[in-house]
């Protein structure tokens, strides 16, 4: 009888109600006792999917990397748009090996998406043995500067959150 | 105002319909045709918001989420066949 | 000005900032050379467009209509969510299939091991030896035809 057994996932459950309040948009109690129920039983229902995440050490420091990563979407459009409403100056092109020091499959994941969502690059493969990660950049002038950059920017940010 | 900006972004979403329908047809591979067709799926998601602006209605949010799961979906399993010939393993 | 133009015009230039993002996305698709280029317009402008189009109609009925409506944001954050993994599988995909791209590309010439897309494959052309070589290929071909 203990409440690991039936609520496996508590972030996991909250997220689920909010998202079918969300969903629905009401708060009327039959909403609310459906929302519970759906979050009581999918997590169950999943639980042999389940890959246990890594927890967050410093929700501070989380908050603030999000704000940065968000404002970099945005610089990040107005450079790719640049590039594609001049198309005089041509792009120069190039794929990088990133090598990756973090080995948790969530802060993978989080980085390859952080990646793809900041200014000129894409991330397009991680190595089956979580090496490296290959990114294909849209105008690179120096490799190493990118790499550096990367690395700066984002990676060691997110491995002081996670602590891995 | 509201109604001239909301005549100016349909005009460019619809451009960008256009356009992606043309890359579409020109595609030289697979891979292009899949990109420009989940570009399309996003576009319709825009297109169906703004609607919903133009007639002050909350319906159509519905069919916006229903678009963007089955845009991701079939999406991520046209892909899964290119790569591995299975979707479900 | 009033608290309701602060808003019409907030609301106005998310409207409009949205889908000149939408549009370039779509343009950076339809203009660039090669597969992995073209793969960055959506992925960046197509997603940011959408996001200021879902957050102006979330502002439009909260705010000037008075009736809550957080919708929207589901949307926007299952796009915010979906996009980089769509484009990751998309690019993914390209290399598997060898898709050609433009010369003047650096780096190393990118290649997917065979774990990394896993048992069954599927079968995929050959990786061409250089761009443009199936054009050159073509005018040795209709030379020894004798046209």
């Amino acid at each position: 009888m203990k409440p690991e057994r039936y609520l496996p996932a508590p972030g996991l459950s909250l997220v689920l109600f909010l998202t079918w309040l969300l969903m629905v948009s009401s708060i009327a109690p039959g909403q609310l006792l459906l929302g519970l129920v759906l979050a009581l039983t999918i997590p169950l229902s999943i639980r042999r999917l389940w890959v246990p995440l890594p927890p967050v050490r410093h929700p501070i420091k989380l908050c603030l990397f999000i704000l940065r990563v968000l404002s970099d979407i945005v610089k990040a459009n107005f450079q790719v748009s640049l590039l594609i409403w001049s198309p005089r100056r041509a792009p120069h092109p190039g794929f990088v090996v990133y090598p990756l020091q973090v080995q948790d499959r969530l802060v993978i994941t989080l980085l390859a998406n952080t990646i793809t969502m900041t200014p000129g690059t894409v991330s397009t493969n991680i190595r089956h043995d979580r090496s490296s990660l290959l990114i294909h950049a849209l105008d690179m002038s120096d490799e190493q500067a990118l790499v550096k950059d990367i690395r700066e920017r984002y990676e060691q940010p997110l491995k002081e959150i996670f602590e891995c | 105002m509201l109604s001239i900006a909301l005549w100016i972004s349909l005009t460019f979403i619809v451009l960008a319909l256009a356009m992606n329908v043309f890359r579409l047809a020109i595609g030289p591979d697979i891979p292009d045709r899949l990109l420009a067709v989940d570009t399309m799926y996003v576009n319709a998601i825009a297109l169906i918001v703004i609607i919903g602006l133009w007639l002050n209605t909350k319906t159509y949010f519905e069919a916006a989420i229903l678009i963007a799961m089955l845009g991701f979906i079939s999406t991520m399993a046209i892909c899964r066949y290119l790569l591995r010939g299975d979707i479900i393993e | 000005m009033n608290l309701s133009f602060m808003i019409e015009a907030l609301i106005s230039v998310l409207l409009v900032l949205g889908g000149f993002f939408a549009f370039t996305g779509s343009l950076g698709m339809l203009m660039f050379k090669d597969f992995f280029m073209r793969l960055h317009g959506p992925t960046k402008g197509t997603t940011l467009g959408i996001g200021c189009v879902l957050i102006a109609s979330m502002v439009y009925f909260t705010l000037y209509q008075q009736e809550p409506h957080f919708q929207e944001l589901l949307i926007t954050l299952f796009l915010f969510i979906t996009a980089p993994v769509t484009g990751h599988i998309l690019a993914k995909t390209g290399l598997h299939m060898h898709l050609k791209y433009i010369t003047g590309t650096q780096g190393l010439q990118p290649e997917l091991k065979d774990e990394d897309v896993g048992q069954s494959r599927v079968a995929r052309p050959a990786r061409p030896k250089r761009p443009g070589d199936i054009k050159a290929r073509r005018k040795q071909l209709l030379k020894s035809r004798g046209r």
